[in-house]
């Protein structure tokens, strides 16, 4: 068993991506060491990455270290899913609907969550944000969005 | 002579209406974000960039040195109000600012920090206006080769400084310059990893990894452990240090600014380096190191010089090598290639206004820092008291709003929050998320040196340690390599993060 497991999956993750750079790197042309082709770095990083994973996932096996402790399921499902969002719905549903969701779904995650506080904030940074950014700053979202008819 | 005639040219550039005001903008947000618990220099800087992008480049990076300073004198606030540091360089403060916040003595403790801050802005202005222009002319002689040899120090550099295991790190810099080469490859026309992702073709933007990783990481992990937070202001006051504080903070002063210069300048240290190295200097030579620890303003007057004297020097290899040495300066390259200047040696003779209008406008960000600070000190306390739940959903609006607003693009906004994932991740895995985005914004940099490189020497790789310079570059590169491995710096390096 790994004795290691921020080495290990570390480790892993480095295998993952600098392996998939190396495969996705194929397609390209690798050109000479005098005329670098779009594959020549990539795959010498790529390369570079695999092996530190493999020391990294070997070490784990040797070297004894803290373990990586409990991970946060909640916030980072509820940040990610509530940003995500956000992006889905902003053009469709304009920023009434969109900013309210990003705001309350994101506050959720909070420990000390309590509904009262977090409408009335969600009610005033809408304002705010609808003043600054679209009518100040001129972004070019919607206030409310074309699937409301707007 | 000639360093005056430089000066007045900054100052007549700096001294414009718009540009006096867009620093105090700059100083004050900077403040007003940087204040906000969680949120360090680099996520308040990602924050504000997109608001900077319509202003013309010199008023831009302007009022960026200004969010720059105005935000690390916000992270010091917290450190010594909350015992919150909002980066590294600010740790040391936290250990005598809070304990002198505990004691009543919040309001000296802030102005020694304020104080130490403005001399060492302006001793380091100085040192950058007489620096800059012979390195840059140096610097102009630097081939293709002298530049890879020198990023490779910058990222070692990062490297060393970074938190945690010396081989993650490393994995993390390699990381960076790969997702930094996602895009159309200059050279062939290639799209390189973009998945047939339209929005890719020119690259993920590093405004939107900044952001990711150092504000929405942030914030994932702060919901995890979320805790009380005792904000120290029963009284602030007496602001004003007494006749015996002054006394004493002037030597510390005076070395914290000459250590943190000297460090400031190197490549990858930032004011990191700087504000340990003069905490555990004057804990050394003050007369009064029993006290250190326990409140001492000795203990917070000189970190606090030192860190903004190496704030500032780190400029001088941004300016004149184009080389940025921590996440901030790296953030500073990519507004200055946003705004079609090519950061390197040729700014100062190709745009002397911008160059010497940044560097006064630095002196002058200093200054208004501390006029601001002293009525508005009321203003950042009640910003700090703002209870996290209600704080965090509204940087998240900010940041998905700021980056929808780069290329008006939702994509934008669905790789920040992966990037925000990825950052919390790595964080759980104790791999630092700064050496990565430093090598996110040098990836193409480098691939297009060592291809130069490279091109001149047909093909042969002992180029980088045939040229003197180069190899001079890459022995520095090594040496900073092992000197993590031997057992009496990596016990130091350690204490030192323990802190």
């Amino acid at each position: 068993m790994t004795r290691n497991a921020r080495d290990f999956w570390t480790g892993l993750l480095y295998i993952f991506f600098g392996s998939s750079a190396i495969l996705i790197a194929r397609d390209y042309g690798m050109g000479t060491a005098i005329k670098m082709g779009p594959a020549y770095f990539p795959t010498i990083l790529g390369g570079l990455l695999l092996v530190i994973g493999v020391m990294s996932v070997i070490r784990s096996f040797i070297v004894a270290g803290i373990p990586i402790g409990a991970f946060g399921f909640k916030g980072l499902a509820l940040v990610t899913i509530s940003v995500v969002a956000f992006g889905f719905v902003v053009r469709g549903l304009g920023l009434v609907i969109a900013l309210p969701l990003l705001i309350i779904v994101s506050a959720y995650g909070s420990t000390r969550f309590r509904w009262r506080p977090t409408l009335l904030m969600a009610a005033g940074l809408t304002i705010f944000c609808v003043l600054v950014f679209l009518k100040g700053l001129g972004i070019p979202l919607p206030i409310i969005g074309p699937w409301l008819g707007g | 002579m000639e360093l005056l005639n430089h000066l007045a040219l900054g100052l007549q550039t700096a001294a414009t209406f718009a540009n006096l005001f867009y620093c105090l903008i700059g100083v004050f947000l900077g403040t007003a974000i940087g204040v906000l618990p969680g949120l360090g220099p680099t996520a308040t800087i990602a924050m504000l960039l997109p608001v900077t992008f319509v202003l013309p480049p010199v008023t831009a990076l302007i009022m960026l040195a200004g969010i720059y300073y105005g935000s690390q004198y916000g992270g010091s606030t917290t450190s010594i109000l909350v015992n919150l540091p909002g980066e590294a360089a600010s740790v040391v403060t936290t250990l005598d600012g809070y304990q002198m916040a505990k004691q009543g003595r919040a309001g000296p403790a802030l102005a020694a920090s304020a104080i130490g801050s403005f001399f060492a802005g302006t001793v380091a202005t100085f040192l950058i206006a007489a620096f800059g222009p012979p390195l840059a002319a140096a610097a102009l002689k630097f081939g293709p080769a002298e530049f890879f040899s020198l990023m490779i120090l910058g990222l070692v550099a990062s490297v060393v400084l970074a938190q945690g295991s010396l081989l993650h790190a490393i994995g993390m810099v390699v990381l960076g310059l790969l997702l930094g080469l996602i895009g159309t490859d200059v050279n062939s026309g290639t799209q390189r990893f973009t998945f047939g992702i339209f929005e890719l073709a020119d690259g993920i933007g590093f405004v939107t990894v900044a952001m990711g990783m150092f504000g929405l990481g942030e914030i994932i992990r702060n919901l995890q452990n979320e805790e009380e937070r005792s904000v120290m202001i029963t009284n602030i006051t007496g602001l004003w240090p007494t006749k015996e504080d002054f006394k004493r903070m002037v030597a510390p002063i005076l070395r914290g600014t000459a250590i943190g210069s000297v460090l400031g300048i190197l490549p990858g240290s930032g004011s990191i380096l700087g504000s340990f190295a003069a905490y555990s200097i004057e804990k050394k030579v003050s007369k009064n190191r029993a006290q250190f620890g326990k409140g001492a303003i000795e203990g917070v007057a000189a970190p606090e010089a030192a860190n903004n004297a190496g704030a500032q020097t780190s400029f001088i290899p941004l300016l004149t090598l184009g080389i940025p040495s921590n996440p901030v300066s790296a953030l500073m390259v990519g507004a200055m290639i946003v705004h079609g200047i090519q950061p390197g040696p040729s700014v100062i003779t190709e745009q002397p206004e911008l160059f010497w209008g940044m560097i006064v406008s630095m002196w002058i960000g200093n200054l208004f820092l501390v006029i601001l600070n002293y009525p508005l000190i009321g203003m950042w306390v009640r910003m700090i008291m703002i209870p996290y739940q209600f704080l965090y959903p509204g940087i998240l609006v900010f940041c998905a709003i700021g980056v929808f607003s780069l290329k008006n693009t939702e994509f934008d906004i669905y790789f920040m929050a992966l990037f925000g994932a990825l950052g919390y991740l790595f964080s759980k895995l104790g791999c630092e998320p700064a050496p990565m985005l430093l090598a996110f914004i040098l990836g193409p940099l480098m691939e297009e040196y060592l291809r130069r490189a490279m091109l001149l020497s047909r093909g042969n790789p002992w180029v980088f340690v045939q040229r003197p310079i180069s190899a001079t570059l890459l022995v520095l590169s090594v040496l900073a390599m092992l000197s993590v491995l031997l057992p009496a710096f990596s016990k130091t390096r350690e204490e030192a993060f323990k802190e």
